[in-house]
């Protein structure tokens, strides 16, 4: 058994009217069985509504199964007395920096999860400096949050969860907020702890470029896991993607255009330098002297 | 006629310790029936600038002028101007409140003093043109998905038949289909309706499919305005301060520096996929 694991695992959604009567049912997970190595990088993908961050919730018993089980490091999440252990186990980051720091000064801040379970004083402090120096934000230590950019926010998140000392962090959409640099920038403090750390990571997002680093992808779909596999060979699979409201890469979905225009390429290129590779050897012969010398003055029309 | 902006400067704070210059001499012009493109990272000034443009902050010095007519004049009708110039801010649909979907949607032309057939009407054409039909109307807009949320927002902001349609990052948080879902309406508007669009955005893949120019805020400073294959042009320029160009951008450049001849004015999939084949067929 893995790190997190999940068997025949259903989730509903009651809505009750005032009287209590049962009004409607929605399933949105809907018979998940999962197996999730310790120190791996998992993302999961899906469309809004596709089930993603109700199965997130489940991880740490912010939900309880309806029907089936969630053992987190051989724990049932559902039993009430490991619900402690449970939780020290999984850290959440959500998406909103905004909605879950807490803190005046960013230590104080990082400084409340280890708190909150007792630890001693001096090795709370201990943690909130490892925790920061693993985020790369130890000189904003003394800082106020709120002076913070959405990106840094987010690492100030992601430190107070490892403060907790978790085996596991869980992130849902912690970039949907943020601009191309701050995404850059938490997605490469996420990728560090999960190599240097070994901390297992689960990583929810809708953007596509975030998930060409992980071991394994997971694609949901009505609740359903619909897609499970390297990178390369979720995203060689364009179409399926996008029966799911998916997408893949720009590069990705060039390459594939291509291949369709006849050009012979492998299947599920990641990145600009695989494309590249790949592609630049097919011009050898195409281009004459000729059109190089026309094209190459780059006149702007 | 349209928007012009001249020698615009904003001041957070000014006079006091946390004074903060927010835009400095901001000067630009945006014609009507524009499709406009606005980028910048978190703290550049794009949120700031929009907000002058239908007068919800005042500019500290400089002037705006909206259809010739300049908006800090004596006597100027603020509340006309802002519906005529409709703001979606980030996360609309949190201002979502109505018990039902229509009554949401009518909202803002009632606050206009429209008469009911009036309301009715507009709440009626604003929802047909985000794509929403009768069935929704009197649902409670809390069980929508986000991306349906998202367009009763903005079609509460298109019941005022503003001239001018400022959106705020209306993709975020949104999944890759429902994206496309809302800018292919909002490109819509702007060709059926001839509506003048301001998009703020943080994807350069989005804004390079379907603006026509490009605004870049820097540190409360414009740095670029231009078409997008001008300004992509400068994505080593761009990444300086924070920003990239699409994906696309960068597999164009690296053909050109590898010797391949590739026409480096392409900023889409579809653009480098047609020259690419061509020049392989050759």
């Amino acid at each position: 058994m893995g790190i997190i694991k999940a068997s025949k695992l259903i989730f509903d959604y009651i809505r009750r009217d005032e009287e209590e009567n049962i009004e409607e049912i929605k399933r949105a997970i809907d018979d998940v069985s999962l197996d999730i190595e310790a120190g791996q990088f998992i993302a999961i993908l899906g469309h809004n509504g596709s089930g993603k961050s109700t199965f997130a919730k489940q991880l740490n018993a912010i939900l309880l199964p309806t029907e089936g089980t969630v053992w987190i490091q051989g724990l049932d999440t559902s039993k009430e007395e490991n619900l402690w252990e449970v939780r020290k186990k999984t850290g959440m980051v959500f998406q909103n920096p905004d909605n879950q720091i807490i803190g005046n000064i960013v230590e104080e801040d990082v400084g409340f999860g280890p708190e909150n379970m007792g630890v001693p004083t001096e090795e709370i402090w201990r943690r909130v400096d490892e925790s920061l120096k693993a985020v790369g934000m130890a000189s904003y230590r003394l800082k106020s949050p709120n002076k913070l950019s959405g990106g840094q926010k987010q690492r100030v998140a992601i430190a107070g969860v490892m403060a907790m000392r978790p085996q596991c962090i869980v992130l849902d959409e912690p970039t949907a907020m943020l601009d191309p640099n701050g995404r850059k920038e938490v997605v490469k403090t996420v990728l560090e702890l999960n190599k240097k750390e070994g901390i297992t990571v689960l990583l929810i997002t809708h953007y596509m470029e975030e998930v060409t680093d992980a071991d394994r992808v997971i694609v949901m779909d009505e609740g359903k896991v619909v897609m499970d596999g390297t990178p390369k060979e979720i995203f060689s699979r364009v179409e399926e993607l996008k029966s799911y409201r998916l997408d893949v890469p720009q590069v990705t979905e060039l390459a594939y255009e291509l291949q369709k225009g006849g050009v012979d390429l492998p299947d599920g290129i990641l990145t600009l330098e695989e494309l590249m590779e790949n592609l630049i050897p097919k011009f050898a012969g195409h281009i004459s002297n000729k059109e190089a010398s026309e094209n190459g003055g780059d006149h702007g029309n | 006629m349209g928007i012009k902006v001249e020698h615009l400067n904003y001041i957070y704070g000014n006079g006091t310790a946390f004074e903060q210059h927010a835009l400095k001499d901001v000067n630009l012009e945006i014609k009507d029936g524009e499709f406009i493109g606005l980028i910048g990272h978190t703290g550049s000034g794009k949120s700031t600038l929009i907000q002058h443009l239908n007068g919800l902050i005042r500019g500290t010095s400089g002037a705006i002028y909206y259809n010739d007519k300049n908006i800090y004049s004596d006597g100027y009708n603020m509340q006309a101007l802002r519906s005529q110039v409709g703001l979606v801010f980030q996360y609309p649909e949190h201002q979502l409140f109505e018990v039902d979907v229509f009554s949401d949607v009518c909202f803002g032309p009632k606050n206009q003093k429209l008469s009911k057939e009036e309301i009715e009407t507009r709440a009626k054409e604003a929802l047909t043109m985000v794509g929403l039909d009768e069935s929704y109307y009197k649902r409670s807009p809390f069980d929508l998905s986000g991306g349906q949320k998202r367009r009763v927002a903005i079609a509460g902001v298109l019941a005022m038949r503003p001239e001018v349609l400022i959106l705020d990052e209306p993709t975020a948080g949104l999944d890759p289909k429902g994206r496309d879902e809302i800018l292919d309406q909002i490109e819509r508007l702007h060709k059926e309706q001839k509506m003048t669009i301001i998009l703020v955005s943080h994807s350069m893949e989005d804004i390079a499919r379907y603006v026509d120019r490009i605004l870049v805020m820097n540190q409360g400073e414009k740095v670029f305005d231009d078409t997008p294959k001008e300004v992509f042009k400068h994505y080593k320029e761009l990444e300086a301060i924070g920003l990239a160009a699409p994906q696309i951008t960068y597999v164009v450049h690296t053909l050109k520096e590898r010797g391949i001849p590739i026409d480096s004015n392409i900023t889409t999939i579809e653009e480098a996929r047609d020259e690419i084949l061509r020049l392989l067929s050759k």
